[in-house]
């Protein structure tokens, strides 16, 4: 960008369900940082019923934070209730770019012929795009039509994606689907002054059949086929067409989106320009990518929000994208469904003291019905973060069944495929394989301790072998997924400088061994010249302190029988790296990790855990 | 900061009322522009489309689905009755002919020449909107529904079960913290709605199902006694379709939760008052919250709906704390310091200080506060 030294305040929202963050980013000494954020409610539900109340409300708190920091009564973000652009030196801000996920964020329905098969890739082109899928619609998906017909029409998508067949493969099965979506004849979710939005990815040969059967009934769109053969997916046409249609159907019927488009503009080749709206999860998954790409790692992500749950991964050589929503799995809106999918006694076997249950339930159903509320009580944070863990849990089990290798498609097999067993298929998420896994979201970002953000990730995710975890300082990814758009150069020196803060890393043997016996002897040479050396026995963990960008000189020797990475019994010599934290030598076990069920014993082994982490003030333990 | 928005549920004496009483598809308007209508009168109608039914023709004729045009008896549109022949074969000589009979008295949507499928749809339902508020037409959507407006005294609920109802307002707690016994419910409740203070109980609410109570209004409810009564647990919240002959407004939570003074004095000075009620809550995209809506005398002139007004903390607003600890209490702000400040849990927040109703002193995070409106 050939401009961007004219860039030197850029204010980034993201309008979530609950509450809409806002960031400022200022060129200071030749380089872009992240220097104030704001927050506010999120004003799409009544009586505001506008959501640029909350955008202007949170880059108030900014322009106050602003004053404050800079003692300067003189700075304005905000003037006649907008955010206030001006290319006059300081005055304003130059640009404001903003994402979405507000009234519940894009919902989709996707169909496929195979469930299995395009099904699936239009599931994936959907998800990628940043949609929640409420529904994939196949024709083998042993529904009865008439039960098909019932659920279109109960659904009420923002839009329909069509996927099915190969490029000159059958038509019959396709054009069947057609009928069905036209006998629904569904209503857009947002207001019935529009057609739905329907995108047709699907058999190239079909396109005629498709216009007629739609093309009065819907606002049909076609586009380039998602799987042109079976072992090939082209997802990126679709997803393009997807994230048009996001700007100029879904968020047009959002109250206050119009006047909220109107505002978010930057200057590109000099021009000041209109910058779209982009759904708050492909902005992250944006970021994700970029990360994996630029440092050639493989990387496991989550975002862990009031509503929903994302997970993004990018897994094998080929650095494979995965994005999954967990619509029922979050922290407010969604926390009483936590509740409901994991049940009382797994969100409890985390917990380090009794409750009561009724209270708890209370608790939990009070979170539900006012989102916004944040744990002023201790016990209601630990409560809280006992929750996340679930949360998080079922939200990977959902991402690994999702993440897995194309199926269908004849895959050439050498000789060592066949020993290692490998089906078409499979999940293709490997935590031992992994090096990165970064959590974001309120509970994780805004956790009080970032050594309690280290344990939710640990407990949730198991990670094994050696992995390096970060958290989203403070919950800005969206907003540099966005601003990437217009400045890729400020994206990237904010993402690096300001947005990710590396917590440690994670050592943990894989496999079971009965408690007390060693499970990892490990010599560690820390950059203060003092050496960390234990046999530690299975069921344990240790925190070793060890800075942001020092390394530790390691040699680990797993315990008989387990594995760190480099195959069972064998010893790994490397660097492992520090963080705010620090490293954490894990022998829990893995594959199984299992805690005791019996509360008599599970209570004293968390509490030496959570003692050991540094996660809670010792009153509570 | 000077401000701040803090979004509190609303609790008036008097509301300019506007509420959109539409069809789910177009059907018929049955009021004109300018009619005084009352809550249970029924103001559009339509009839929804039946089921569709799709049933493979070419299959059961046994010809291929390109054929099938020759074999027709009947074409998409035509209406029909259950056992009417669809198609035929012609057989041979006029024997051994396949004739294909109607499964439903309804109508033809579609005839697939490609797949050879057909679409029935079933007999139409109709469906009816009632004005759910005695009010004035004040404007017609054609074909769709209309806009009725009054004057009400107007209470938003937190949480509710059940669809609209409308019944006479009925005392049964003398106090916002009482805890009212089932045997105070008795005939005398029938059709109406009663208010409750600090909790409804299962038992409580049993009986009232029992004796035909229309409405519950109350502080509090216990979650366990919610999965009683449901029969399951309430995942995300969207409410307002259960069948459990009797709506139930929550005002304040979940638990043993005192009404707010306000809530219980304004519903008490309207002991006797009709209130038209629903609990439909949904606190994801587009929120709902139950309503209470009790209206009162009003003029014409009088129906201007104001603008929507931002509640701001400053020093002196009443607030309601509305998450643990002093769950339910309420202050008044006097301080707003705006550096961020460690509470208990160690989180970093903004906070503001208070002086609670019991005198005592306190500091509260300000997303743990609404703003009531004096």
């Amino acid at each position: 960008m050939g401009n961007t030294q004219k860039l030197k305040r850029i204010i980034a929202t993201d309008c979530g369900s609950t509450t809409t963050k806002s960031i400022l980013i200022e060129y200071v000494d030749g380089e872009y940082r992240q220097t104030v954020r704001g927050e506010a409610p999120t004003t799409v539900e009544k009586p505001l019923n506008d959501v640029t109340r909350g955008v202007v409300n949170a880059v108030t708190e900014l322009e106050e934070l602003a004053r404050l920091k800079y003692n300067d009564d003189s700075i304005k973000f905000i003037k006649d209730q907008a955010i206030w652009l001006s290319d006059k030196e300081g005055e304003g801000v130059d640009a404001y770019v903003s994402t979405s996920s507000a009234g519940g964020g894009l919902q989709m329905m996707v169909t496929g012929v195979v469930a299995k098969m395009t099904g699936e890739s239009a599931e994936r082109a959907a998800l990628g795009a940043g949609a929640i899928v409420m529904d994939l619609i196949a024709s083998n998906d042993k529904r009865a039509n008439y039960e098909k017909i019932e659920r279109i029409r109960q659904l009420r998508p923002d839009m329909i994606l069509m996927a099915g067949g190969v490029d000159g493969g059958t038509t019959k099965h396709v054009a069947e689907l057609a009928e069905l979506v036209g006998a629904a004849d569904p209503k857009p979710r947002l207001g019935s002054s529009y057609k739905l939005p329907v995108i047709y990815a699907g058999n190239t040969k079909a396109q005629d059949i498709i216009k007629e059967t739609l093309g009065n009934k819907t606002d049909l769109i076609i586009t380039e086929n998602i799987r042109p053969v079976l072992e090939r997916e082209n997802l990126g046409p679709a997803r393009d067409k997807i994230h048009d249609l996001f700007m100029e159907h879904v968020m047009a019927q959002a109250p206050g989106y119009n006047k909220l488009m109107s505002w978010t503009k930057g200057p590109i080749n000099g021009k000041m320009t209109n910058i779209p709206i982009m759904p708050t999860p492909a902005a992250v998954g944006n970021i994700m990518q970029t990360i994996a790409k630029i440092n050639d790692i493989e990387v496991l992500g989550v975002d862990i929000g009031g509503a929903t749950t994302d997970v993004f991964s990018v897994f094998t050589e080929d650095k494979v994208f995965n994005r999954t929503v967990s619509a029922n799995l979050g922290m407010s809106y969604s926390i009483s469904n936590v509740l409901a999918t994991a049940g009382l006694a797994n969100i409890l076997r985390w917990v380090p003291f009794d409750i009561d249950e009724s209270e708890l339930l209370n608790m939990i159903k009070n979170k539900m019905i006012r989102p916004t509320t944040i744990p002023q009580k201790l016990e209601e944070l630990v409560l809280e973060q006992a929750i996340a863990k679930e949360a998080l849990r079922y939200a990977f089990i959902q991402h690994k069944e999702f993440a897995v290798g194309l199926k269908g498609g004849q895959k050439k097999r050498e000789i060592a495929d066949a020993f290692a067993q490998t089906a078409s298929g499979a999940s293709i998420v490997d935590m031992m394989t992994l090096d990165l896994l970064v959590g974001s979201g309120g509970v994780m970002s805004h956790a009080p301790r970032r050594n309690q953000s280290v344990m939710m990730l640990i407990d949730a995710f198991l990670p094994e072998g050696i992995t390096k975890l970060a958290v989203d300082s403070i919950f800005m990814m969206p907003q540099l997924g966005v601003l990437a758009e217009i400045s890729e150069k400020a994206a990237t020196e904010v993402f690096e400088k300001d947005c990710l803060i590396y917590l440690g890393s994670c050592v943990a043997p894989v496999g079971a061994m009965k408690p007390g016996k060693i499970a990892l002897i490990a010599k560690l040479e820390l950059p203060n010249g003092e050496v960390f050396e234990e046999s530690i026995p299975f069921g344990e963990v240790r925190l070793i302190p060890c800075g942001v960008g020092e390394t530790a000189k390691a040699t680990l020797k797993p315990g008989k029988g387990l594995n760190i990475g480099a195959g069972k019994n064998q010893e790994i010599s490397c660097d492992l790296h520090g963080g705010v934290v620090g490293i954490v030598l894990d022998t829990r076990g893995r594959q199984p990790f299992v805690l005791p069920v019996d509360a008599s014993q599970r209570v004293p082994l968390l509490k030496k855990w959570m003692k050991e982490f540094d996660v809670y003030p010792e009153e509570i333990l | 900061m000077a401000q701040a928005y803090s979004p509190g549920l609303t609790v008036t004496k008097s509301i300019v009322l506007k509420k959109d009483r539409i069809l789910p598809l177009k059907g018929k308007v049955l009021v004109k522009k300018g009619d005084k209508v009352k809550a249970e009168d029924v103001v559009a109608e339509t009839l929804l489309p039946g089921k569709v039914v799709p049933f493979n023709l070419a299959n059961k004729l046994g010809v291929p689905a390109e054929m099938l045009g020759q074999y027709l008896k009947v074409k998409a549109g035509d209406e029909l009755k259950k056992g009417q022949v669809m198609a035929e074969t012609n057989g041979f000589f006029g024997f051994f002919k396949t004739s294909i009979k109607s499964p439903l008295d309804g109508e033809i949507e579609n005839i697939s020449k490609l797949t050879g499928q057909m679409l029935l749809r079933e007999p139409k339902i109709p469906i009816q909107v009632k004005a759910f508020i005695d009010g004035l037409v004040v404007e017609v959507v054609k074909e769709e529904g209309v806009i009725i407006e009054n004057k009400s005294a107007y209470i938003q609920g937190i949480f509710g079960l059940s669809g609209e109802r409308s019944g006479e307002i009925k005392m049964l707690a003398s106090t916002p913290d009482e805890i009212i016994d089932p045997s105070k419910i008795d005939d005398s409740c029938k059709d109406k709605v009663i208010v409750c203070g600090a909790l409804v109980s299962y038992a409580a609410i049993k009986k009232a199902q029992k004796v035909g109570v229309s409405g519950i209004i109350s502080g509090g409810i216990d979650d366990k006694d919610l999965k009683k009564l449901l029969g399951y647990n309430i995942g995300v919240a969207i409410t307002g379709h259960e069948e459990i002959g009797l709506t139930i407004v929550i005002t304040e939570g979940f638990g043993v939760i005192k009404m707010a003074k306000s809530c219980f004095e304004l519903l008490k000075s309207f002991e006797g008052h009709k209130a038209s009620i629903h609990g439909i809550t949904q606190i994801r995209a587009g929120v709902m919250r139950p309503e209470i809506i009790i209206p009162i005398e009003f003029k014409k002139e009088e129906l201007k709906v104001e603008e929507a007004k931002m509640a701001t903390l400053e020093i002196g607003t009443t607030i309601r704390v509305i998450r643990q600890p002093n769950f339910g209490l309420i202050g008044k702000v006097t301080g707003l310091p705006e550096k961020l400040t460690k509470v208990e849990s160690e989180t970093m927040v903004r906070i503001l200080e208070a002086k609670l109703e019991n005198g005592e002193k306190v500091t509260i995070p300000r997303a743990n506060v609404e703003v009531i409106e004096d």
